[in-house]
């Protein structure tokens, strides 16, 4: 599944660079980041607002392309993909999580679980079982045909958190995952990430919660778009 | 995955049913004026050749023409310059001709008992029923014979029939009715004819040329004179032959215009028949334009569906859906509402088509060409229209659909 290995970096990032245009003003976002993300870390990108946290999450889970840098993901080159290639890596190499859950509202538990699937072009008996099987590892098996508003909080992002394993991706992509949630269903999904990770999942959380930082094995801090501070070993921080 | 696109479609379009049933109903409308313009056309060129044919459509009649005195045209039909011994030439020298009947017809004031009628006695031939499709009711048209005699011998039309007995229980064969202050017997009632543009044949009553032409005092003149060409095909051929039989009868010098004129069936049946034709096209292009028109409402609605909806796209881009899927699922959104407006307003015009055709009568009213027409023409609106919503809804960049509250 995976090519990269202990050898190479899951996440390959060298002087990236991301600019937005506001009005007359250009806003540089991303100051030069380069870092390396290992398969099998635990990871927790933190920071202020404006630290450029949530264009880093945006860049890494190939939502958004690089204004210059190499972004290199599991052994391929993203920031020259068409739009279509980068839906295709979005698809198979990233498992999103988003704050607001971001569920489908007209279909069930099972449907949104399966759409990673559908896009991926898997035929319709095989998804069924594998979103099923999904939603079982997040306990969520006998809610499967309950729309998101049927759902509490807590279980539409166990939902959302099968429907980012179901493909088996490279990395989990958590955006504030628990920014919705209480304490305690934010203790719940934060187990619910361990799992997955000791597991041998690699997973990435964004977030200012220092709670959910220190769930993290690493720590990497962002500030005015660049590398702060890095709890890893193999610190690479800025230029 | 197209199972999928086309289930979403319609949770979409179910999820919005008021919506979507008022998207729709731009396109019913537009189908069903199709349809319904074609049921139209349809009927109005059935009634028109059915009108025309029922008088007879080999039937050529010849009018007097613009006679010149004196340097001075007079106009057409000024001066009777027909003959009966212009009919009788006719008859007896052109071989495409069958039946010839001169007419002279007036306007009279006919009693029977207590009730009275003025309307139009027309001097006929004994043809004349072989040349107009004449059938009786009851009785008899009158023979060669009491042509000859000048009989005072009468054949009502059905409408005149009607008015002169009405409230009267009696066999009207052989009654004694008064035209114009002279006594004829009634011979015989026309079936009805229905009216043929100005006139109304079923109002008129026929009686023999002869005696119109005595009654009318009008000379040797006739008003005009009815021809049947021996069939439909030999109409022109026969139209020539009058015309040179007549230029020599009134002896006419070569160069010098006719002083008739001979109006062919056939020619009226085409006019009347490019009438419809255009009436026709009028009312396609506008249900056409009314097509269009629920077109745009669809591309309306489909364009607020993709605002609507562009979190959902931002999430599905998110998990892997391309531009072609979110494109392919709105298009098919638009061309589901197309179609589905197409049947309904199908099925709904099938209805009308079908009550028209039995109240008028005139056999199947629904075109199939139209219903196809229609289909397809609904199909590429909503395909056409649904084309910008669906690049739209593509074409979104999945961080700023995500973001969008």
């Amino acid at each position: 599944m995976s090519l990269s290995s202990k050898r190479n970096p899951l996440v390959h990032m060298e002087h990236i660079v991301k600019e937005y245009v506001l009005g007359d003003q250009v806003i540089r976002a991303l100051n030069d980041v380069t870092l390396d993300i290992w398969p099998g870390e635990f990871v927790a990108i933190m920071g202020p607002s404006g630290s450029g946290k949530s264009t880093m999450m945006n860049v890494m889970g190939c939502l958004d392309v690089p204004t210059s840098g190499t972004y290199v993901l599991d052994g391929v080159e993203v920031s020259m993909l068409s739009e279509d290639e980068l839906a295709a890596v979005r698809n198979q190499k990233i498992g999103f999580i988003f704050q607001s859950f971001n569920l489908l509202p007209r279909m069930t538990a099972l449907e949104n679980v399966e759409l990673p699937m559908l896009y991926m072009g898997i035929p319709p008996r095989q998804r069924r079982e594998r979103a099923m099987a999904a939603l079982e590892r997040v306990g969520l098996k006998e809610r499967a045909y309950n729309r998101p508003n049927e759902l509490s909080g807590g279980q539409q992002q166990r939902v959302a958190i099968a429907r980012a394993l179901v493909n088996q991706p490279n990395i989990i992509l958590g955006d504030e995952p628990t920014g919705a949630l209480d304490s305690r269903t934010t203790e719940d999904i934060l187990a619910l990430l361990h799992e997955l990770h000791e597991q041998g999942n690699t997973i990435i959380l964004v977030t200012h919660d220092a709670e959910v930082g220190r769930h993290a094995e690493r720590i990497i801090r962002f500030r005015d778009g660049r590398v702060e501070s890095d709890t890893a070993v193999a610190y690479e921080g800025e230029r | 995955m197209f199972v999928e696109i086309v289930r979403v479609a319609w949770r979409s379009i179910h999820a919005n049913k008021m919506r979507s049933f008022l998207t729709m109903l731009g396109i019913i409308i537009g189908v069903m004026a199709v349809i319904l313009s074609s049921a139209i056309g349809l009927s109005a060129k059935a009634g028109v050749t059915k009108q025309v044919e029922s008088l007879g459509s080999n039937i050529l009649t010849v009018l007097p023409g613009a006679v010149t005195v004196g340097g001075v045209s007079r106009g057409f039909g000024a001066v009777s310059t027909l003959t009966v011994a212009d009919a009788q030439a006719i008859l007896a020298q052109d071989p495409d001709v069958a039946y010839v009947s001169p007419m002279v017809t007036a306007n009279e004031q006919v009693i029977y008992g207590d009730n009275n009628l003025n309307t139009s006695i027309e001097g006929t031939s004994a043809d004349y029923p072989s040349i107009r499709n004449v059938t009786m009711a009851m009785g008899r048209y009158f023979l060669p014979s009491e042509v000859q005699d000048a009989s005072d011998v009468a054949v009502l039309g059905s409408q005149a029939y009607q008015s002169l007995f009405s409230g009267i229980t009696v066999n009207p064969i052989g009654q004694i009715i008064d035209i114009g202050g002279i006594p004829f017997t009634v011979v015989g009632v026309a079936a009805s004819q229905g009216a043929s543009g100005f006139s109304n044949q079923d109002d008129a009553i026929a009686i023999p040329y002869t005696t119109a032409m005595n009654l009318f005092a009008s000379g040797n003149t006739v008003n005009e004179i009815l021809a049947a060409a021996k069939s439909p095909d030999v109409m022109d051929r026969a139209q020539l032959e009058i015309e040179s039989t007549l230029r020599a009868m009134h002896q006419l010098a070569p160069g010098a215009s006719d002083d008739f004129q001979i109006v062919n069936q056939a020619t009226i049946l085409n006019a009347l028949s490019g009438v419809s034709r255009i009436l026709t096209l009028l009312l396609d292009g506008i249900s056409a334009i009314s097509l269009l028109v629920g077109g745009i409402g669809i591309m309306n609605i489909m364009l607020v569906s993709v605002t609507e909806r562009t979190r959902e796209i931002g999430i599905r881009k998110a998990i892997g859906a391309t531009r072609r899927v979110i494109s392919a699922q709105f298009l098919t959104e638009a061309t589901m509402l197309s179609v589905a407006g197409a049947m309904a307003g199908l099925v709904l015009s099938g209805v009308g088509t079908l009550i028209m055709s039995k109240v008028t009568g005139d056999g199947n009213l629904f075109s199939p060409v139209a219903a196809m027409a229609s289909l397809g023409f609904s199909l590429a609106v909503g395909l056409i229209f649904g084309v910008y919503p669906a690049r739209k809804a593509a074409s979104l960049k999945p961080i700023d659909a995500l973001r969008f509250e």
